[in-house]
Parts: C-alpha cells; structure tokens; sequence
C-alpha cells in the first residue's frame, strides 16, 4: 500500500484550474453537467420549456425546498441527517395559521413564533442528539412523528385557509418584473449560507464536525453546541419554508411537507454530499434542488404522470449518486 | 548473503520460491527484481522505510497483487500465481493485516469461520465451529472461549484470533504486517511464543515491523528492501541495528537523536495529586519546567495516554490540581486546554489528530480559525498563507491544497505538530509522535521535538519506544496500572531499570 500511496501523491499535485472554475467548489462539476443535460432534453422535447417565464415558474416551485436544503446541507456536513424537516414546516405552518387565524394574532407576531417553533423543534432534536446520545436518525425520527402529530392536533386535522393579501403577494407578486419576495429572500439565504460555510470559522468548523467529531474536539471546536445550533438552524428554516409555503398556497395545511425531508437528503447528496460527513457545499446543494426542479418541472410539462415522475426522479437520484462515487473512488482511492 | 541471492534456481527445501518479482504502478517501479526463497518453518523479516516495497511484495505474496510478467512464484514447488486473496489462502498462504478486520458483534468462532459457516440441517453448526475454534485457540494459547464476542478482546487476542482464522484454513505460511504496532510488552512477548511454537510446527513466517529490537528477537534471517530493491539478505538475525538502519535508509546515521539543551529554572506545568476514577488514574504528581523533554514510559495500558489526555483537557472527572506558568487552572475540555496553551498530538493519528479526507489547509485550521482572524473570517488567500507558512516551518512535504491522505504518516505528524506549533503554546504533548512512521522520518520528528524544548515549551512525549522515550527525554516518568512508579533522570534511566519498574 505504502508504494501506491506515493505514486497517488505524485498525482496529487495541485493542478491548475482555469479561473471561472476555480469560484466553483471543486465537487460541483458533475450534478452542474447533469443539470445543463436535463435542460437541454427539456428544451428539445417541450416548446414551453426554455423560456423566461417557466425559468421564473421553476424557482418559484423549488423555493421551499431550497429553503429545506440549505439546512439540511449544514446537517449532512456535520455528519447527521434531519429527517423531520417535512412534519416541522407542518407544524410551523399550523402554527401560522392557528395564531392568526383562531387566536387573532397579527400575522406580523405570528410569523416569528411559528420560526421560534420550528427553532425549538430542531433544539429538542438537537439535545437528543448532544445530551441524550441517540443517533440523529432516531431522534430526528421521532421529532418527525411528533412534529407531524402536533400540526394535526391545533386544529384538529383542519386546514386553514385565507391570508390577507400583502402576504399572500409575498408570494405572488413579481418584484422588478421577475422577483417575488419569498424567491429573493431563499436567493439571500442561499448566499448568506454559502459565505457562512466557505468564508466563516464556524462554517468552517462543521467540515471539521463531519470528517471526525473527535478530531474537532481534540482541536478545541465545542462540537456539542455546534452541533444543538446546527439542528436548531435546521428547524428554523423549516419554519421560514413553513411561511413561505403558507404564502403560496393561501393556506396552512396539516399534511403539507409530507416526504420534503426526503427531497431535501436527495438535493444535498445529488449536490456531491457524502452522507458520511465532512462533504457538501451549498453551490452542490443548489445545483441539486435546480435538478429535482426541472425535473419536475419538465416532466409536468411533457405531461408525464406523476406516478412515473416519482420513478424517474428516483433512478435520477440513483444515477447522479452512483457516477459521483465512481469519480470520487477513481480520483481518491487506486 | 550473496549465495542467497544469486540462487536462480527452486531451492529444494524452499516452500516459497521467488524469482524476478517485480511490479510498477504506471512509470513508477515500486518493487523489482526480488528473488528470495522461504524455508519451512523460519521467520523472514521484511524490513525497509515506508514506501520500500514491504506492502506491494507482501501483498503480491498473499494475491491481492499481481506482479509484473516476467517474474515468477513456486510454491511447493508447483507454479504459484494467485487472482484473489482466496487462492492464496487456498494453498495456505495467509495475510495478516496491520490493521484487524474482525466483526466485533460476531464470535470468535464465527469471525474464525466466517465466509464458509458449515450447515447442519439447515442452520450453523455452531457446535463444531466452536470446537474447532477452540482447538486453534488452545493451539495458540489464548485461553478464552471460542463462542465470546470479539467486542471487548485485546488487541493481541484479537491478533491471535486472526492467526487463528489462517490456521483453520491449514496455511503453511503466514505474512504478519506489522503485528506489534498496537501491543505493549507483555502483549508482543505473548505473540512470539506462539509464532515460535507454530515454527516448531513448521509454519513459515514473513514479519514486517520498524522494530528492530523484535526482528532480532525472532526473524531467523532479514531481507532489507529500499526504493522497491533488495538490499540485503542476511542469513542470521544477529545483524548489528545500526547496520541495518543504515541499509534501510540508504545513508549512514551519525545520531538518531538530537541534542538536548539543559531546561531553564521555570516550572511551566505542575500536576498534583491528579486522578481519574473514568481512567483509574491514581496520586500523579510530577511537574516539567520550560525547555524539558519529559518522557512517559509504561506498557499500553499503564494509563499514560488516559493522563496526558487529562492533562489536555479531553477526560471528565478529574481530581487533583494542576497548575499552568503559575497559576491555577482547571482545564475541562480541550477547547479551555488549547486555549491556556496546553496542546496534544493524540496517539492514534487517523482517528484522532486529522480528518484524513480533508486537505492539509483545512487540518490546519482546525481549532486555529481565532489565529486567521479574530472576527471569525476565514479568507482563502489569508488561508494559504497561513497553512504555507506553517507548513514551511516544519518542512512538510507538501501543497497546502493536497489532501492529506496523501502525505507519509511522518508528513501528517509534521502537519499536526505545525498546527499546534502556529498557537505558539505553553506545553506540548505529544502521545507516540512515530508510532507507524519509518525510521528517516522519525529522526525529523525527534528534531522538531528538541527544537520545540529549545524554544521554551514544556514537552511531555509519550512513547512505547523505549529507545526513544529515553534517547529524546530530560527525565522520565514510568507508569504502571494508571499509578506513577517513579521518575527518572536521563542518566540513571536505562532500558532496563524503565522496564523492571513498568512491569513491577
């Protein structure tokens, strides 16, 4: 082994990238091609497809999942998974709803606390993790019955409908021409995130986390509050996907999210995240959502049913994950 | 010596006979030219630096490689070139690795028997295989019994039990990478008997190891490799070391160690009385002054890792009182630690001190993104600059942007050592800062390890080297049983006083 590690080494000499590539993390090259392959099949096959509008169309549709992704992408870095991301946005937009709607609370109040109460369900999800040692599969697991439970209980399994119309337009309304408010704020989130990770020392930090939480601790990263933070983040944003899609659709419903856990994993390990942690960058994880977007989009749009969507979408994800592996052993380990 | 290696011709008493052997990874030739006969019942120790070629010929031995057309293997006398791992272990040759690969949940007599399980109506004979798991185990003295989970075994029962496996599949020769790399004294003394025992028997042995000192104990001849050639064969174990590094190396060693500077009056770190019931570490009491090398000597599992870990911060529950430059603190997590300037280069490199999969600049960050910028910014340029500069300092061989997988294990250290370095910190520990580096390297690590006393640190090293603990140390501590058994100072700590009050 020891002869064929030097000759590895002799590989590894830093190699020149030309310079538009090099603003890329390095990861991202495949998911971006497989990306540029769809659209191009899409814009061929539907006249509809390639156009402004429907551009505009897709980025409106795969909002609330990005948002998702975003924090999942910190949990998957850190090495974990949060699969209660999809009952949480339930239970945040119950939440939502309930206050303003049987409580008559303004929907300016309203809005923080169904945030807070995603916060707080991605904290207990957390201190399962820290304090009480469950793997975050289990803990975030039960969160995501729990969670789901309680979105049904407010109401009593009723949705809710009728916002008022400013927040509503939130949604609907396109700034500029193009922008509306819940695309520009996930378009925020995403650079916010994206600086955090590659330019900040706690963004930093989680790769550290998630190559070897006893490396990270041994260097003195305080690896239990990190990781409760990350968890916290995660239901956050669970609670801001919640907002948003209660804009959208002019209403709170109890089943809303059910299986975005699972599109948001799909997103960030399509975006060249390894499930085993230390690997994932939000660029990859954008590049994921786009991916399961236009999918979506493009086949809805040729007028595929959903039913064969679900096993496209799936043999995508398997596909994309498998020649990433391929790449990953062939320039790693020979 | 050169009968040996002039003899083209099958040797009749040879079991393994190998002509020409040789192998190249695109335009690099890791092994050529290998031609060596193996006995019936002898130990051969492979002996070379990291990187010599020991891996790739044992690995061609064992099948997971396949050499370069050209050269040839009999085995038995009847040609021998195995596809697979199995057809090596087909005809009984076996290959131990460095690392174990036992399924912990599963029992020693199902990892033994694992693969090729006997059925008897319809389910696992679970009766026979515990026997005849037994019967090997007896042979190899481990008294446990066969049907225990492997969770929880010592290292060296655990390397019995892969020996075990082999012995099951009738193997006539059995290649030991580096066996003892995990095992203290008592442990290795264990393994020898049963090699010597399974010689009388007839079985074959290829050893690998850095440690010289074994290789004289049991090798009956030693082959030395360097840059993927055979250097030397020596018919008899009783080969001087310093020849023998000198062969390994390809230069001669005027010192292996550096000199060592007298410490200054200052004491920089003092334990009292510190125990750990978590460690079961019990009244240490000692203290190291800045500019001293303090050793700590013991066999694995005298608690010397569980104290300086505790030293470091990385232990719960400790009692006692440790005072840091003059003061009073209590160092609860590494992070408290790191930030006093007590610092740790943990034993088990892999695990503990780099996330292998990630590049040398991000390693180096770790636990130092305060040092970029106190606001929390890391900058890729300030980065580089950084990871260059400490990487410079230490003369890593290596881009800042290279994966560190990808440098020696004595390159790693450097990066780990440089990490902590850049902190500029008050006491520097260092848990087996060689353990699995080649002998070249680890000369450059001794060196650091002097130049870190001579800038004014308190160095404590940790090591199951006696040799080394002794040759880099001002004074050492010997622990036994998680107690200290006494401390002494570089002129009156031989190899055998240490080991009389380490085993006592």
């Amino acid at each position: 082994m020891d002869a064929k590690a030097s000759v590895h080494q002799a590989d590894l000499k830093p190699t020149r990238r030309p310079r538009l590539v090099k603003l890329l993390p390095s990861n991202i090259g495949g998911p971006l091609i497989g990306l540029a392959l769809l659209v191009l099949v899409f814009s061929f096959s539907s006249e509809f497809f390639f156009s402004l509008r429907n551009g505009l169309n897709i980025l409106d549709q795969v909002t609330v999942l990005g948002i998702l992704a975003i924090g999942m992408t910190a949990v998957i870095v850190i090495g974990g998974i949060d699969l209660s991301v999809g009952s949480v946005l339930a239970f945040s937009m119950m939440m939502l709803g309930w206050l303003y709607q049987d409580q008559a609370v303004p929907l300016g109040f309203a809005i923080p606390i169904s945030i807070a109460t995603g916060m707080l369900a991605g904290l207990v999800s957390g201190a399962l993790i820290t304090y009480a040692k469950l793997p975050p599969f289990i803990a975030t697991l039960t969160m995501m019955s729990v969670a789901r439970g309680l979105a049904n209980i407010l109401t009593q399994g009723r949705q809710i409908v009728g916002y008022p119309e400013w927040f509503t337009n939130l949604a609907t309304v396109r700034h500029f021409g193009f922008l509306s408010a819940t695309v520009g704020l996930f378009l925020v989130m995403l650079v916010v995130a994206w600086v955090f990770l590659r330019f900040r020392a706690g963004g930093r930090n989680l790769y550290a986390i998630g190559g070897s939480p006893e490396v990270a601790r041994l260097s003195g990263i305080k690896v239990r509050a990190i990781t409760l933070w990350v968890y916290a983040v995660s239901g956050a944003l669970a609670g801001i996907a919640a907002v948003t899609m209660a804009a959208r659709l002019d209403s709170s419903q109890p089943s809303a999210g059910l299986t975005l856990e699972l599109d948001a994993i799909a997103a960030v390990v399509i975006g060249g995240a390894s499930l085993s942690g230390g690997v994932g960058s939000v660029g990859g994880t954008l590049v994921g959502v786009l991916i399961i977007g236009v999918l979506r989009n493009g086949l809805n749009l040729l007028g595929v049913s959903p039913f064969i969507q679900q096993v496209v979408i799936g043999v995508v994800i398997a596909l994309a994950v498998t020649i990433d592996t391929l790449r990953r052993r062939s320039s790693t380990a020979r | 010596m050169q009968a040996a290696l002039d003899n083209r011709h099958p040797q009749p008493d040879a079991v393994l006979c190998l002509r020409d052997i040789g192998k190249a990874y695109g335009p690099v030739q890791v092994l050529s030219q290998i031609n060596v006969d193996i006995r019936p019942g002898e130990v051969l120790a492979l002996l070379g630096e990291n990187g010599a070629g020991k891996s790739t010929l044992s690995s061609i031995i064992a099948g997971v490689v396949q050499p370069d057309a050209g050269g040839s293997m009999t085995w038995q006398g009847q040609p021998y070139a195995p596809a697979s791992p199995g057809a090596a272990l087909g005809v009984g040759i076996g290959l131990i690795h460095q690392e174990i690969r036992l399924l912990a949940q599963l029992s020693i007599a199902e990892n033994i028997f694992v693969g090729r399980l006997p059925m008897r109506f319809g389910r696992v004979d679970r009766e026979y295989i515990e026997a005849q798991a037994q019967i090997q185990l007896q042979r190899l003295g481990l008294n446990v019994p066969a049907s225990r989970k492997v969770e929880g075994l010592s290292v060296a029962a655990q390397q019995l039990v892969e020996i075990a496996k082999a012995l099951t599949l009738k193997a006539r020769l059995l290649i030991l990478d580096e066996p003892t790399a995990a095992l203290g004294g008592e442990e290795t003394e264990l393994l020898f008997q049963q090699v010597e025992r399974l010689k009388a028997e007839g079985v074959s042995f290829i050893y690998i190891s850095h440690r010289l000192e074994e290789i004289a104990r049991i090798a009956d001849r030693i082959l030395v490799l360097r840059d993927g050639r055979q250097i030397a064969l020596h018919a008899s174990a009783q080969v001087p070391v310093r020849e023998l590094v000198e062969q390994m190396v390809g230069r001669s060693l005027e010192r292996i160690f550096p000199t060592l500077h007298a410490p200054k009056e200052h004491v920089m770190l003092q334990v009292k009385d510190l125990s750990c019931r978590e460690f079961a570490l019990h009244g240490i009491d000692f203290s190291v002054r800045a500019g001293e090398v303090f050793g700590i000597a013991g066999v694995v599992g005298a608690g010397r890792t569980e104290l300086v870990r505790a030293i470091a911060g990385a232990a719960e529950d400790i009692q006692g009182h440790l005072q840091l430059d003059g003061q009073v603190r209590r160092l609860r997590t590494p992070c408290e630690a790191i930030q006093a300037g007590v610092v740790l280069v943990p034993e088990d490199r892999k695990q503990q001190g780099v996330v292998v999969e990630h590049r040398i600049e991000d390693n180096l960050v770790y636990g130092n993104t305060d040092l970029l910028d106190k606001s929390g910014w890391v900058i890729p340029s300030r980065l580089r600059e950084f990871a260059q500069t400490a990487v410079a300092r230490l003369g890593v061989k290596g881009a800042p942007q290279q994966r560190i997988s990808s440098l020696s294990g004595g390159n790693q250290q450097k990066v780990i050592i440089a990490k902590w370095l850049a902190r500029n910190p008050k006491v520097f520990i260092l848990d087996e800062p060689t353990r699995g580096i080649d002998v070249g390297a680890r000369a450059a690590i001794y060196e650091v390890i002097a130049d870190l006393a001579a800038k004014g640190m308190a160095v404590i090293v940790v090591s199951s080297d006696l040799d080394e603990v002794l040759g880099l140390s001002h004074r050492v501590m010997v622990m036994s049983r998680g107690r200290q058994m006494g401390i002494l100072a570089r002129g009156e700590a031989t190899p055998v006083s240490v080991m009389e009050m380490a085993t006592a």
